[in-house]
């Protein structure tokens, strides 16, 4: 699928990488302020490091599959 | 299904409503930025069969795991423990395998469009033609059942009117199928399958670490529930009654690992449709396997956190959660089995996560019912409406009647949905279909595949009979539920042993049938089964590859893996 248009690849880059955004973005919100969510195990601030995650691999397949690259 | 005056579970944020929100912009994009490359039949019905292994590999599991999938086996996990897990392991990875390393060379040589299209060129006209009007009735069948768990799902988390969610996901799946095709479908289900694991790999996580660890949820499990063992698959399959799902060894090894496994994963044109898209035969054989090291793993997403709400959802008052059968929710017990994966979502996700675990379940939904709306199209186009309606139209015209098959199929489906909104035990209906269609299906085209001597008059009447033997199987239960005790070889047996003896007894009536007719017949001469049968077709020399491509190695790594996690969890 590549050389011939856009990459899946990069279709999914592009998905994690908004995703990433958000949540590290909404995560990083709850720090700051202290405005917690109430949910289980809250004080693991899953939003921080589970969008931080997806992030850098929406960011990396960005790059990597980057139709102007190719 | 869900009691009247159900509170939702969860009420979406302003950020959830923007993932889901993006999530659809995405895969509506992708299917007007793929328009252009569906322009004729092979593009549309076949993906130009230009697919990598992997990105076949990805889509051919993807397509499998639907909103029911995720939902039923994550309830069937709580209901009966880690035994669900078998429908991923000994129920899945020998087929897939035997697939890509035996199969496939036999379904990519003959350049067939589909599995009936294998038995037209096998075994003539009449059992494609019943083929292909079994496939397209189950594959309607099993898309509204799809549609409607998802729409449930959204109306008890977050209180969605059903009619809603059907209408909205299904308009989302006739646009990008529609335009692209086979090639849209597959290319979302890549990204469903990634969206799927970032949506919900975080509850098994976030559920073991609460737990604290995996022995202590197995040591928790059993101090709540005394005596019954969910956390061992094989352990307490020496009699019917000393497991939870009410099944015998014999059950599970032949009646799942044999016929209802190597029925679905080797012959449902859904998920077989998806590898004949390959760009080559080499990458036709290795995407299976990839799909088979995915779908190991699947268990730690669905399995699992079904056996982590055993131990960790309470009410709020403190108690131990109990959740029931559709049929049980009362006051009481508010939850059915199949709230447990949305539960546990619901749970652990704040704010950008629950919306991503919601987006995950719509994409679950969404390659599920893609996978089936695409299947059904090409089956309806090359193995219905060509043959039998318009033999002879032009390229563009069976392009356009794909597209028309497409749109039926998601309105057809959307009527099955209400359908079975009046039905009882949806996971029952759906183990009952695959009984009906794709235990003898399988008779069928082992034999075709394997022997030389089959005849045309051998596979219809063999499949023929595994059908009418599967139905009247079911019915004859239905009105005389005594006769489960014949049907599955024990008065201890349950509805899911049931599922499986009913198959096996179908494929067995199958076989006997096909091998009685064909000897009565004059067999083909070999001349004409090159390409179609083992032992009469010459297959294409591959340059050799190094060990890292070799798909004989990467089976044999997967295989080991196989064997040691049903040792580990023994």
């Amino acid at each position: 699928m590549h050389g011939s248009g856009i990459s899946i690849w990069f279709f999914i880059g592009v998905l994690l990488a908004i995703y990433g955004f958000l949540i590290c973005g909404y995560g990083i919100y709850e720090l700051v302020t202290g405005h917690v969510a109430n949910v289980a195990l809250a004080n693991l601030h899953a939003p921080v490091w589970w969008g931080a995650v997806m992030l850098a691999l929406g960011a990396f397949y960005c790059l990597r599959f980057n139709p102007r690259r190719n | 299904m869900f009691v009247e005056g159900h509170h939702e579970l969860a009420k979406l944020s302003f950020l959830d409503v923007i993932v889901i929100a993006v999530y659809f912009a995405m895969v509506i994009w992708i299917g007007f930025y793929l328009k252009q490359k569906a322009n004729t039949s092979e593009e549309f019905f076949m993906a130009g069969r230009e697919m990598t292994a992997w990105i076949a590999g990805l889509s051919f599991v993807s397509a499998n795991l639907g909103s029911l999938e995720l939902m039923g086996w994550a309830g069937s996990a709580y209901q009966y423990g880690i035994l669900a897990a078998h429908w991923y392991w000994i129920g899945a990875i020998p087929a897939m395998l035997f697939l890509g390393l035996v199969m496939m060379p036999f379904y990519y040589v003959s350049k067939t469009h589909s599995v009936p299209g294998y038995l037209k060129l096998r075994f003539g006209e009449p059992s494609r033609v019943l083929a292909a009007v079994s496939f397209g009735f189950m594959t309607i069948l099993m898309s509204g059942v799809n549609m409607f768990a998802m729409a449930v799902v959204m109306k008890v988390v977050l209180g969605w009117d059903i009619t809603f969610s059907i209408l909205m996901s299904s308009l989302a799946v006739a646009v990008y199928v529609t335009l692209g095709g086979l090639r849209s479908a597959i290319f979302n289900e890549v990204l469903q399958f990634v969206l799927i694991w970032g949506g919900a790999l975080l509850v098994p996580i976030l559920g073991l670490i609460e737990a604290g660890g995996w022995t202590k949820l197995q040591a928790n499990i059993l101090a709540n529930y005394h005596g019954l063992d969910y956390t061992h698959m094989w352990r307490g399959l020496a009699h019917f009654s000393t497991n939870p799902m009410g099944v015998h060894w014999t059950g599970i090894v032949f009646g799942l690992g044999f016929v209802i496994s190597f029925g679905y994963w080797t012959t449902d044109f859904l998920v077989v449709q998806r590898v004949l898209a390959a760009d080559s035969l080499r990458s036709a054989q290795m995407a299976p396997i990839i799909a088979a090291a995915f779908k190991m793993a699947v268990p730690f997403i669905v399995i699992l956190p079904g056996l982590l709400g055993l131990v960790i959802l309470h009410n709020p008052d403190g108690t131990l959660m109990h959740l029931v059968g559709e049929n049980a929710v009362s006051a009481a017990n508010p939850h059915s089995y199949n709230e447990v994966l949305p539960l546990m979502l619901v749970r652990y996700c704040g704010p950008g996560l629950l919306g991503l675990g919601i987006t995950a379940l719509i994409a679950g939904f969404m390659s599920g019912m893609a996978g089936n709306v695409s299947a059904f199209s090409a089956v309806w186009t090359y193995d219905i409406y060509q043959p039998l309606i318009n033999k002879k139209a032009t390229d563009k015209h069976y392009v356009a009647v794909g597209r028309w098959a497409t749109i039926l199929g998601v309105v057809v489906s959307i009527g099955t949905a209400y359908l079975v909104m009046h039905a009882q035990g949806i996971m029952d209906y759906v183990q009952a279909l695959f009984s009906f269609f794709i235990a003898p299906l399988l008779g069928t085209i082992l034999l075709g595949m394997f022997w030389k001597r089959a005849t045309g008059a051998g596979g219809f009447w063999g499949l023929l009979a595994g059908t009418a033997t599967s139905i009247s199987l079911y019915v004859w239960v239905k009105l005389d539920p005594a006769a489960l005790s014949v049907v599955a070889f024990s008065p201890d047996a349950k509805d899911m042993a049931e599922n499986l003896y009913r198959a096996l007894w179908s494929w067995v009536i199958c076989v006997l049938v096909t091998i009685v007719v064909s000897y009565m017949g004059k067999a083909r001469p070999e001349s004409e089964l090159n390409g179609l049968v083992y032992g009469a077709t010459v297959l294409p020399n591959e340059a050799p590859v190094p060990l890292i491509k070799n798909h004989w190695f990467w089976a044999s790594i997967v295989i080991v893996v196989f064997f040691v996690l049903n040792l580990m969890f023994f």
